[in-house]
């Protein structure tokens, strides 16, 4: 078989079918139970470290009080 | 040591710039040259003057002069960009504007890539490269890795721009849509792309967060992609060293398909993904509240990066290209829809709950109407690429309305949003200089656009049917001067909406500068406030 028929084949057959899966899977895995904690954590982290970068102390997300206080945006 | 190498390295470049300068095949890769020796000269004399200044370690601070650089350029670019569009639409309606002692320079055919690269590269590169550096490092609570790499990002661009602009006046173009960039400006923009991806990728790699925020998924994506498109369509053996003129690698409907895959994810991925990006950090931020659903942007991303790429042949519906190819264009692009309404109805509904906003906080209200645009455009662009509306549209003035619905409405306008956002903040003002003058801009822009679309849906349209009436015998009616003779006021309003679309950024000009200027700075939060640069 000529390249060109082999791509074209393979595109639309396996290719196609590993990606629909891989999509399918990100959206089970988005809607995974549990998982909204990280997400909550992940869409309030706009919120935190306005004003300057997080010191090697304050990793956790709780230690934003002080910042939040200096800078009223 | 490393300011010597970059005074070896700044030093032959002016030397090869000059030496390319004389041999030079034709005037623009001379004037190129020119600058190039220029900017390679001054950077030298700067590195020079600047050495012996003891270098600060700020890992402590964010890096934001580089993005008060970017607000600088954006706002510059913005400007420039618009007024050459305006110019060149009253070209359109008075053919006379044309100058005939401008001809070969200022004349319709050269002005109009120089309109599109300075609103797509010029002012949204800039607004993306600033928006990027500035959610990054927020996001990421760490402060931008690669030191003075994002300045070499930022100068290099800018560069890249002048280059760009100089060359297309004087015939320079590789007559690639939205690619015409000749090939030593397109190596340019790998080296400073690339640059690009390495700070980006670096700061999120030293992230303080464990999370990597949906706005850096899509900045992300729009980075690596566009170097993806960049390359692949840029592929070409220039005819000389000393010369600007180049030889494509493909050919024919090979090199048609690559330049719409290339054309059309441009659109996808520097236009949407990007300004996505954006809209992710600054809604939010605006709005104080998180946004809507974080499981629907992770969904929104994927689905888009999955469809996006494959959208490309609705640009070649009816040509030589195979028939499957367009037909898989066309079912990809209807099948957006639902990841780019997916976004919007994410964007809108972050409001919910603090919709009064949109009556007291006139940049909200910007964001809100850039995000309508966003839905409306994309409604539109699906529907265009199917074959049967197609076959109206395609050649005609509607393609241009849909580009400018999108372009202004959403890509300007959320720019506009995030201007206002971050102009007091990186100067740290008490608030902008004048919220009512905000407001004056909003309905410019917005009555400017509707101006605009609804104009070139009439003239499209009536194009289309025009082109396709055929009588009795089945002749052809009109002659396509009659087309031409019969969008005469449309192409008045259209250059009318354009300088209302205008007017409204010199406001926005005129009000960061008085915000800067004029407002009161706010009580120092820190010691690193008052840094002006860093």
């Amino acid at each position: 078989m000529e390249t060109y028929s082999f791509l074209r084949e393979f595109a639309d057959s396996w290719a196609l079918v590993a990606l629909t899966m891989i999509f399918v899977g990100v959206v089970i895995w988005a809607f995974r139970p549990g998982s909204k904690p990280m997400h909550d954590a992940a869409a309030a982290s706009i919120f935190r470290h306005d004003t300057k970068p997080a010191g090697d102390a304050d990793r956790a997300p709780a230690s934003s009080q002080p910042a939040r206080n200096q800078k009223e945006a | 040591m490393w300011d010597y190498t970059k005074l070896v390295v700044l030093g032959v470049i002016a030397v090869l710039a000059a030496i390319a300068t004389n041999y030079a095949h034709d005037l623009a890769y001379q004037v190129n040259a020119l600058v190039v020796m220029l900017a390679a000269g001054l950077t030298f004399m700067w590195t020079l003057r600047t050495m012996d200044e003891p270098k600060r370690a700020t890992p402590n601070e964010y890096m934001d002069g580089v993005v008060r650089a970017g607000v600088i350029a954006t706002t510059f670019w913005g400007v420039v960009g618009f007024l050459v569009g305006v110019w060149i639409a009253f070209q359109l309606a008075f053919p006379a504007l044309n100058f005939e002692w401008a001809q070969g320079i200022l004349n319709f055919g050269r002005l109009r890539p120089l309109h599109t690269s300075a609103v797509i590269f010029a002012f949204g590169g800039n607004a993306l490269i600033m928006s990027s550096f500035y959610i990054v490092q927020r996001t990421s609570a760490v402060r931008l890795w690669g030191g003075n790499l994002a300045w070499f990002v930022f100068w290099g661009w800018q560069l890249m721009i002048v280059l760009a602009a100089t060359s297309y006046v004087l015939g320079g173009t590789q007559s690639k849509e939205y690619a015409e960039t000749v090939w030593y400006i397109d190596w340019w923009i790998v080296v400073v792309w690339l640059s690009f991806l390495a700070v980006f990728m670096g700061t999120l790699i030293n992230r303080k967060e464990p999370h990597i925020y949906v706005a850096n998924w899509f900045l992300l994506a729009f980075i690596v992609t566009i170097a993806m498109l960049h390359v692949g369509n840029n592929l070409a053996i220039p005819v000389s060293i000393f010369s600007s003129q180049s030889v494509q690698v493909t050919a024919g409907v090979q090199d048609a398909m690559i330049q719409w895959w290339y054309g059309h994810n441009a659109v996808g991925f520097f236009l949407t993904a990007g300004f996505l990006g954006m809209m992710y950090y600054f809604i939010p931020k605006q709005a104080e509240r998180p946004v809507f659903s974080y499981k629907l942007s992770i969904i929104h991303f994927w689905a888009l990066i999955f469809l996006y790429i494959w959208a490309g042949p609705h640009h070649l519906h009816y040509t030589a290209l195979p028939d499957w190819a367009s037909t898989l264009g066309m079912t990809f692009s209807i099948m957006l829809w639902m990841p780019s309404w997916g976004g919007m109805i994410n964007g809108l509904m972050t409001l919910s709950g603090a919709w009064d906003k949109l009556r007291t906080d006139p940049i909200i209200r910007m964001m809100v109407v850039s995000v309508g645009f966003y839905g409306m455009s994309t409604f539109e662009g699906p529907m265009m690429s199917i074959k049967a509306v197609n076959s109206l549209s395609h050649y005609t003035d509607w393609t241009i309305g849909h580009v400018h619905s999108g372009a202004l409405g959403w890509n300007g306008m959320i720019t506009f949003g995030a201007l206002y956002f971050l102009t007091p903040r990186l100067w740290n003002r008490e608030g902008l200089y004048s919220l009512k003058l905000v407001s004056w801009h909003f309905w410019l822009a917005t009555i400017g656009i509707v101006l605009y679309a609804s104009s070139m849906w009439v003239t499209g349209i009536m194009e289309g049917l025009m082109w396709r009436e055929v009588d009795a015998n089945g002749f052809l009616v009109n002659a396509f001067a009659d087309t031409v003779a019969a969008k005469f006021p449309m192409y008045v309003v259209r250059g009318l909406g354009g300088a209302m679309f205008l007017t409204g950024a010199l406001i926005m000009a005129y009000n960061l500068w008085m915000t800067v200027r004029a407002q009161p700075a706010r009580a120092p939060v820190n010691a690193n406030n008052f840094v002006p640069a860093e």
